[in-house]
């Protein structure tokens, strides 16, 4: 009750200060501050710059937690991180790397791209846009709260119950993880949700589904597995709440609960999740290699239906992360050969690109590195994949450092080099100025080979027996050299990481001489027919799309532009507004509140955000308009 | 029509064209992402109704289905939720006339409809309370009040959005911004509906005899 009055106190104040009651200038000041723009925006060029400034930030927190863990095995019985602490690091290390930083650098690429890419001036749910970024905020933040205040989780990223049930872990850890995520996932939800809307209604004229490029194709599937994939999770982290919270029994076997439940929905949305982060990198690369081969992409057709149908595969093998649960030799067999159906239209996309590389005039500029690096690194990572997927062999591998190396080999060979080649890509677009490729090669090729010291030996690690997840082993096991070649390629991976912030730190004091203009790369698709950065609107005249890589087309038959498909008038812009964020904010306070037991704070959370959903359903938002003369100006501007 | 005259029709008391809510791209937009909300939430139900179908039988020493539910009070809840649903298509009928006393009139007897839906389905909850049937007694108690709360909440959560609805229509009348929302409010109530009807089918009938 103590917690509640204080609160009330300090919101009546805050509210004091909004209002006016304190000092009336407050408010205007705040108002014109640029960080209230960035803090109302619901522009998706910003939107995109704030996920990739959050998913950057949290990048931090996932790469020093992978260090320590490496510091930890560096020696044989090492005293450094033993224990709890830990499978705390671990457990934080992919929580944060997978929800943190993979989904919302993704998101980042996806809004900057994708209605540039599709010829629309915004996405089809600019006000959602700006919650689902809060929301994955303040879910992020919640969770890593946990280091100061508690504990963190230390069940892993997989958060197995009966171990994360009260009885086995008590202290606030494990809810930080189910509400921090909870949070978060409400948020992914709603930028799925906004992308399938933007791709399927806001298409510019002419753009028709067969030609939009590779990226936004991708990522309109991974959104449709966002969308049908998240809501397990959701159902899930309830029932551990409940559980945890409220003293439900569906994990208590003493009372006929069944912990087997938890697994089948974590990987009903963990497998979607897996192809959610790695399809949009795809888009990436296809965009990428087809851009720097100057060629069109091969197979541009085959690849949308392979797209599709790894989509749809990816939903039908979640039980092949359990072949070691019992649930018996026909389940295990048909999602075993469900598992390695995948590969076929992997390999189709494998093909493509390497078709596409065939006979073009190929320019290794950093992003096309990334590009060219990540398959090999990736065909390395679904070899393994294949071999996992084979439920005798995975009796052995399973919870080894084999799956450890398998699995990163295609998160940060396929989904962070897809990330590094799209931010290299984009950037010019994004700023309106390229990042120095001098460092961005050192950046590529410290990282490279960094990334393939640290885990193409784990590979033996696992088949040498250790278990992943452990926090030691002994000097008789065989394995001190691995593990010490190991942490070295971490280490490097790291000089890698702080080369691309350095680099992107030297490009902005050299922005001057790095002006991009509209096209820097003699780019093929949409989004570099229009200047960079794009003013507001993007496109003063909404263009009409004549063909697959619509702008080089254009090119090719002597244009300048695109086609415009309508007549120069003035456009209508939603307005910004605080509400996304407030909404946040009472989703953080509600999840602070359970987190620890304090019921009341939790229900004046929620009433914040009741509140905020009324503010916005019944305040009439008309928008504004920008002029036809004011379109003109920025348009010669530029 | 262009984005800036429908938003210049919608500050104006023109006539509203045939479809009003398909009449601008904002209200195009609402309908395709109530569907795909549609869409997220029937995989959120499966996920509950799988697990209570998985927990149902360990009633541990509380009752079983067959001694708890009673088919009549369920079966007049039934009747009283797929009434609401005509009543929201009434509604929507009104709406489509430009009638907004009638529109008031059905959306109102909507309201009402769900909200003698939930008191049914709050004095059920007490009842099985006091027959041992708890939410923390065993794991089929936690999964039917998951599953059956999760229904309910959203059917309060319905009320409430057509209720707050009714008021903008009263103040604002029929325009191209609130018909979007009216007829996505009554797409998200059929929804609710249908998931009652697997409910029904289920958790009560498949109770009784499976």
């Amino acid at each position: 009750m103590a917690t509640l009055v204080v609160l009330l106190v300090f919101a009546l104040f805050i509210g004091a200060i909004l209002t006016g009651g304190y000092n009336k200038q407050m408010i205007e000041r705040f108002r014109s501050h640029w960080l209230w723009e960035w803090l109302t925006t619901v522009d998706h060029k910003k939107i995109g710059v704030l996920y990739a400034l959050g998913g950057g930030f949290f990048f931090i927190f996932g790469g020093i937690e992978a260090l320590l863990m490496r510091i930890q095995l560096f020696f044989p019985d090492n005293h450094f991180i033993v224990g709890r602490d830990f499978n705390e690091l671990l457990s934080m290390h992919g929580t944060t790397m997978i929800f943190f930083v993979a989904m919302p650098l993704l998101f980042a690429l996806m809004n900057v791209a994708i209605p540039l890419q599709i010829g629309a001036r915004d996405v089809a749910f600019p006000f959602l846009n700006a919650l689902g970024f809060w929301l994955f905020f303040a879910g992020a933040l919640l969770m890593n709260l946990s280091w100061l205040f508690g504990g963190a989780p230390d069940s892993g990223w997989t958060n197995y119950v009966p171990i994360a049930l009260n009885e086995y872990s008590p202290g606030t850890g494990i809810d930080y993880y189910v509400l921090g995520l909870q949070i978060a996932g409400f948020g992914t939800t709603m930028g799925g949700l906004n992308f399938l809307a933007t791709i399927i209604n806001m298409r510019a004229p002419g753009m028709s589904f067969l030609r939009m490029p590779l990226f936004t194709w991708t990522s309109f599937v991974a959104s449709a597995l966002v969308l049908f994939g998240f809501p397990p999770l959701t159902a899930g982290l309830f029932l551990v709440m409940f559980d945890r919270l409220f003293g439900a029994q569906f994990f208590e076997v003493a009372l006929g609960g069944n912990p087997v439940i938890w697994q089948h929905l974590f990987w009903i949305f963990g497998h979607p999740e897996v192809y959610i982060v790695i399809l949009p990198a795809f888009g990436v690369m296809s965009d990428v290699i087809s851009n720097f081969a100057r060629k069109r992409l091969f197979g541009y057709t085959s690849m949308v239906f392979a797209t599709l149908l790894i989509g749809f595969l990816g939903f039908m093998v979640w039980a092949h992360h359990m072949f070691t649960v019992g649930m018996g030799p026909m389940v295990n067999s048909i999602f075993a050969i469900a598992t390695m159906a995948i590969a076929v239209p992997t390999g189709i996309k494998v093909f493509n690109w390497l078709f596409t590389l065939w006979g073009g005039k190929i320019t290794f500029t950093t992003a096309m590195l990334y590009a060219v690096g990540f398959i090999p690194t990736f065909v390395m990572g679904g070899v393994t994949g294949i071999m996992l997927s084979v439920p005798p062999a995975d009796f052995q591998y399973h919870d080894t450092y084999f799956v450890v190396a398998h699995f990163h080999y295609v998160l940060i060979g396929g989904t962070v080099f897809g990330i590094l080649s799209g931010l290299y890509y984009w950037w010019p677009k994004m700023f309106g100025y390229t990042l120095n490729e001098t460092l961005g090669k050192w950046n590529f090729w410290i990282f490279f080979i960094g990334f393939h010291l640290t885990f193409l030996i784990q590979h033996v690690i696992g088949l040498y027996g250790m278990p992943r997840r452990y926090f030691t082993y002994q000097a008789e096991d065989g394995i001190t050299l691995f593990n010490q070649i190991s942490t070295v390629g971490a280490v490097m991976m790291a000089v890698g990481a702080i080369l691309l912030v350095l680099n992107i730190f030297v490009s902005y004091r050299q922005r001057e001489s790095l002006v991009a203009g509209g096209d820097p790369w003699d780019g093929r698709t949409l989004e570099w027919a229009i200047p960079s950065p794009p003013p507001v609107y993007n496109f003063a005249q909404l263009p009409q799309v004549r063909a697959l890589d619509c702008w080089w087309h254009e090119k090719m038959e002597g244009n300048k532009e695109m086609e415009p498909a309508e007549p120069l008038e003035s456009i209508h812009m939603p307005n910004d507004t605080p509400l996304p964020l407030i909404m946040s904010i009472g989703f953080f306070i509600a999840g602070l509140g359970l987190v620890f037991r304090a019921f009341e704070v939790g229900i004046v959370g929620l009433l914040v955000v009741i509140v905020a959903m009324f503010m916005r359903s019944f305040k009439p938002d008309h928008g504004y308009h920008i002029e036809v003369e004011e379109i003109k100006a920025t348009e010669k501007g530029a | 029509m262009s984005s800036a005259e429908l938003h210049h029709h919608a500050q104006t008391s023109a006539p509203l064209p045939p479809h009003p809510e398909k009449a601008t791209l904002e209200g195009r937009n609402k309908i395709l992402g109530i569907w795909l909300l549609i869409g997220a939430e029937t995989v959120l139900f499966a996920c509950l109704f799988g697990t209570y179908l998985a927990l149902r039988g360990s009633n541990m020493n509380g009752p079983t289905t067959e001694e708890l539910f009673q088919i009549p009070m369920v079966a007049a809840a039934t009747l009283i939720l797929l009434t609401s649903s005509l009543t929201s298509v009434l509604g929507v009928v009104g709406m489509h006339q430009n009638n907004v006393k009638k529109v008031q009139l059905w959306f109102g007897i909507t309201v009402l409809l769900g909200a003698a839906f939930l008191g049914l389905e709050i004095y059920e909850f007490i009842e099985y309370v006091h027959e041992g049937h708890t939410f923390t007694g065993s794991a089929f108690g936690s999964a039917f009040y998951t599953l059956i709360g999760t229904h309910g909440s959203h059917v309060l959560f319905g009320i409430t959005w057509i209720s707050s609805l009714m008021i903008q229509v009263a103040r604002r009348g029929l325009t191209l911004e609130t018909t979007p929302k009216l007829f996505v409010a009554s797409l998200y109530w059929h929804f609710v509906d249908v998931v009652w009807v697997f409910i029904f089918t289920v958790v009560y009938l498949m109770g009784k005899v499976g």
